[in-house]
Parts: C-alpha cells; sequence; structure tokens
C-alpha cells in the first residue's frame, strides 16, 4: 500500500507541475499570430513549407485554425483571430466592404478541378463548361459529393450550381459536411463527382482512385488572399504580427517559395501577387 | 489503401520510439490539458459529492437531477456551450481564450465535473455512516473525519478519477470547437486522430491510438489492482 501511495503522490506532484504550465503560461503573447484559413492550403502541406521559414526569420509563431473559407472569415469577423487567408472572392469583397477586413492581397492561386471515376462515366470530358459539366453528373444519376461546409470550394460549386440554374437536390447529391481531404476520400469510397482544388487532389492523388474529369476555364480559376483585420474594430489584436506575415507572403522569396512547392512533383499553387 | 497493415503499425511504433517530436507534442498536450482539468475540477466536485451524499438541504434533488443530466449530454455539446461563452461575443470573450489550451480546460472541466460528483456521490453513500458518525462523536475533527473516510473510500474514488480522466482525455468534439486543432498548441490525442484520419495518413493515428490503448491498460490494471486488496479474500 506504501508504494501505490507513493506512486499516486509522484504523480499528483508531476501533473500539478505540468499542469502550471498551462493554466499561468506568460501573458505576453505579441509573439503569436493566429491565422485562420481553408483547410487547402494547410493540407495540401503548403503552410507547414512556407510558415517556418517566416517564423525563423521574424520570430513570430504563427498558429493555423484549418477550417473552411466561411468559418474562417467568421471568425474574422468576430476577431477571434489575427488575420485570415481564404479564397472566396465575393464573400471576401464583402467582409472589406462592411469594414472588417482591410489590405486584401492576392497572393496565389490554383484552379478548381471536377474529379469523377477514372472511366468518366458522365461523359463531362467534353463538356463545353463547367456548368454543362455539372447538368451531364445530375442526368446520370451518378452520386456527386459536396463539402456542404460554406468553404470556398462549396462556395465555388453552389455558384456553378446556379448558373447551371440546376437545384442541388437530385437523387445522387450528397452533402457530407468535410473538408476536402474528406471529402475526396468520400468521394472516393462512393466513386462519385466531387469539385476540389487542384492543390489538395494532387497532394493526395496516391491515395485516390479519381481522375480530373473536367478543367479549366474562367469559371474555375481559383484566387487566395489574406485580409487583415480592421484595428478600428479589435484594436487588441495582434496587427503588427498579422502585417508582418501579410508582407513576407509578398516578397519576391515566399512568392517563389510558393511557385516552387511541389507534392509528386506537381505545382500546387502558382504565385500572383501583382499580376 | 496503398500501404499495408504490417507497414503502418511498423510507421506507428517508429514514430513512438523514435520520439517523434510531432507525435509527442500531441501527447504532452492532450496530457497538460486533461490532468489540468482533472486537478482544478478535482476537490470542488468532491466536496460536492460530499454534500450531497450527506447533507439535506432544499434543493438538494434537483442538483442531483442536474449533475446527472450533465453526465449524459454529448461532449460535442459541452464543446457549442465552452465556444459560445468563449468568444469574442460571448460572456467570456474578453478572456481571449478561445483556440487556446486555457479554454480546453475549461471545457473538459465542464465534462468532468459531473462525472467526478455523481461517482462520488454514489461512493459516499455507500459508507457506512456509522463510521463518519463515531469518528466525529469521539471528538475527531471535521477535517480529519472526512480524511479517514476518504481512504475507507479510496478505491471508488480513484475509479470516479479515472472515469472522469478517461472520459476528457478521449473526448474529441469539445477540444476541436474550443481548441482549433492548432499544430503543438491545441492539437491533443483525439483531435489529430480526427485530422490524420481525414489526410488518410494513418500511421500517425495509429501511433496516437496505441498510446490510448496502453494508458488505458495501465490505468484498468492499476485500479484492478487496488480493487483486489480492498475486497475480502475469497477462499
Amino acid at each position: 500500500m506504501f508504494k501505490f501511495k507513493r506512486l499516486i503522490n509522484i504523480a499528483l506532484s508531476a501533473a500539478l507541475l505540468a499542469s502550471l504550465g498551462t493554466v499561468f503560461p506568460a501573458l505576453a503573447n505579441s509573439d503569436i499570430i493566429k491565422l485562420a484559413t481553408t483547410t487547402s492550403t494547410e493540407n495540401s502541406g503548403l503552410l507547414g513549407y512556407l510558415l517556418p521559414k517566416f517564423e525563423k526569420e521574424t520570430g513570430y509563431q504563427v498558429q493555423v485554425i484549418a477550417t473552411g473559407t466561411g468559418k474562417a472569415l467568421k471568425l474574422a469577423r468576430q476577431g477571434d483571430v489575427d488575420v485570415v487567408m481564404t479564397h472566396a472572392p465575393a464573400a471576401e469583397a464583402k467582409f472589406v466592404a462592411e469594414g472588417y477586413g482591410w489590405m486584401p492581397r492576392g497572393i496565389m492561386e490554383n484552379d478548381f478541378v471536377i474529379l469523377g471515376p477514372i472511366n468518366d462515366p458522365a461523359h463531362i470530358r467534353d463538356s463545353k463548361s463547367a456548368a454543362a459539366a455539372f447538368k451531364a453528373i445530375s442526368k446520370s444519376g451518378l452520386p456527386f459529393i459536396s463539402r456542404g461546409d460554406n468553404s470556398g470550394t462549396h462556395m465555388k460549386e453552389m455558384a456553378i450550381w446556379q448558373k447551371a440554374a440546376i437545384a442541388p437536390e437530385f437523387s445522387g447529391y450528397t452533402s457530407v459536411g468535410q473538408g476536402m481531404g474528406k471529402t475526396l476520400q468520400m468521394a472516393n469510397e462512393m466513386q462519385g463527382y466531387t469539385l476540389s482544388d487542384r492543390g489538395t487532389y494532387v497532394a493526395y492523388k496516391n491515395k485516390l482512385n479519381l481522375a480530373v474529369d473536367y478543367d479549366g476555364g474562367k469559371t474555375l480559376a481559383n484566387p487566395y488572399q489574406i485580409i487583415l483585420i480592421n484595428p478600428k474594430k479589435y484594436p487588441d489584436l495582434n496587427h503588427k504580427g498579422a502585417r508582418a506575415l501579410s508582407d513576407w507572403l509578398i516578397s519576391p522569396q515566399a512568392q517563389k517559395m510558393i511557385n516552387n512547392y511541389r507534392v509528386n512533383g506537381e505545382q500546387l499553387f502558382k504565385a500572383t501577387y501583382g499580376k | 489503401m496503398t500501404e499495408s497493415w504490417l507497414s503502418l503499425i511498423q510507421q506507428a511504433f517508429g514514430l513512438l520510439f523514435s520520439l517523434d517530436p510531432g507525435t509527442w507534442s500531441i501527447i504532452g498536450v492532450s496530457f497538460n490539458v486533461s490532468l489540468a482539468a482533472l486537478l482544478l475540477t478535482l476537490v470542488p466536485s468532491m466536496v460536492l459529492g460530499f454534500i450531497l451524499a450527506f447533507a439535506r438541504f432544499p434543493g438538494r434533488w434537483t442538483v442531483i437531477n442536474l449533475v446527472q443530466t450533465m453526465q449524459s449530454i454529448p461532449t460535442v455539446v459541452i464543446g457549442l456551450l465552452a465556444y459560445l461563452l468563449l468568444t469574442r461575443m460571448g460572456p467570456l470573450g474578453d478572456l481571449r481564450w478561445l483556440f487556446t489550451q486555457k479554454g480546453m480546460i475549461l471545457g473538459q472541466m465542464l465534462i468532468c465535473a459531473p462525472v467526478l460528483v455523481a461517482m462520488s456521490q454514489a461512493a459516499f453513500t455507500s459508507a457506512d455512516r456509522r463510521a463518519w458518525e463515531t469518528s466525529r462523536t469521539l471528538g475527531a475533527p471535521w477535517l480529519s473525519a472526512v480524511w479517514v473516510l476518504c481512504r475507507e473510500l479510496r478505491a471508488p474514488l480513484l475509479m470516479a478519477i479515472v472515469a472522469a480522466f478517461s472520459r476528457i482525455v478521449t473526448e474529441v468534439g469539445c477540444s476541436m470547437m474550443v481548441g482549433g486543432n492548432i499544430m503543438n498548441v491545441t492539437r491533443n490525442i483525439p483531435t489529430a486522430i480526427a485530422l490524420e484520419t481525414s489526410k488518410g495518413d494513418f500511421a500517425q493515428a495509429i501511433a496516437l491510438g496505441l498510446v490510448l490503448l496502453i494508458l488505458a491498460l495501465i490505468l484498468n490494471f492499476a485500479l484492478g489492482t487496488l480493487r483486489g486488496k480492498s475486497e475480502p479474500r475469497s477462499h
């Protein structure tokens, strides 16, 4: 019994010591930048490649909250994060126009692709537009897996359905409420079609039995912006750090790094600042 | 799946034994947060459990039922509650605890307190009231009478602690919502497993799952030993 008691004593004191560190950490945290961004930049590995370099050069620490664009902008709107990087031009313009965001900078782009089974059973490969491809999918009776999470990709998908004048309520339509990676896996399991950003698709390619069945065209361009948060709305955020991150991302060095980032030998993002 | 099961498990053990910093940081976050939440809740919860077992006061029935209800609420709902409290627009928004370990600790405290209260109340209720009354009439001070009682009940009380700890160290809903799954900061074992699975990378998820499995084994065997000692020996 004595031994057991001592063991518990040791465990409790160790736990107490460990928890003191978290309950009473240093108060000053101006070195931390909270970045809300999309799952695509995180899942594709781009941020894991860029941010350590930024952190090493500036001493800041970037904490990434990876979520859909809709939620990311919402977090920024509520002042729960310091800076936001997203890919939904219409929602971003609204965010800036309403006075929450300022200094939006386009830093890079990739494009959306329509993925589907390799043999393309709905025959969308020769479609004239993304909307026509969606129309063919809805007629085919095959599954279409939608992010359904108000992310940038989901917003783009809804815009295409609208263009095709189709209410996405047909029998194969499945709204899964998941991030891009999980959605790709589900589309793969169900052998259905889905809309994906090319970056995440390339990062997942080896694990998928899906092919790009439609791509190209202006409709499917996918620009990313980093947007600062209006200091007048939330004066106590880490605006200095946010600005430093934004400035660094448009620097020639970071822009070059974005162009050089490759997964499985493929370039995922195209740097676009100033273009 | 392109990788075989065997190679996945090999990779998982590799991550654990090579002391991969990413994997161990996740394990550290889990223990840090859950132990802090448990320690901060422990004494007040057990005191409440004691009061509910021994005292009779108006509203006791209501409190007991509220505790039971809290115990059966899914952790995502508690996560939602903690999120709404901690977001800047919420009543505790000024603390700026959203997406920090402190926020996660708060959420986990809300999750483990009802378990501790309910189970310690059951333990205290099962105690022989006469032991308590005797030591009190013999002039034992209040506190040392409680201490005697707690020692008497160490097995069921420890069981309450283990149950509360397992509930918080394995919950994913509240941690994901309130912590935000930030690498090296708020990414704990359950949220990391959810993320790695969504990425289709299973090695780290398996490594972390193994840690939880081993922890469960250790805790339950330790409890089993303790219970064995406090039970009358069978011949």
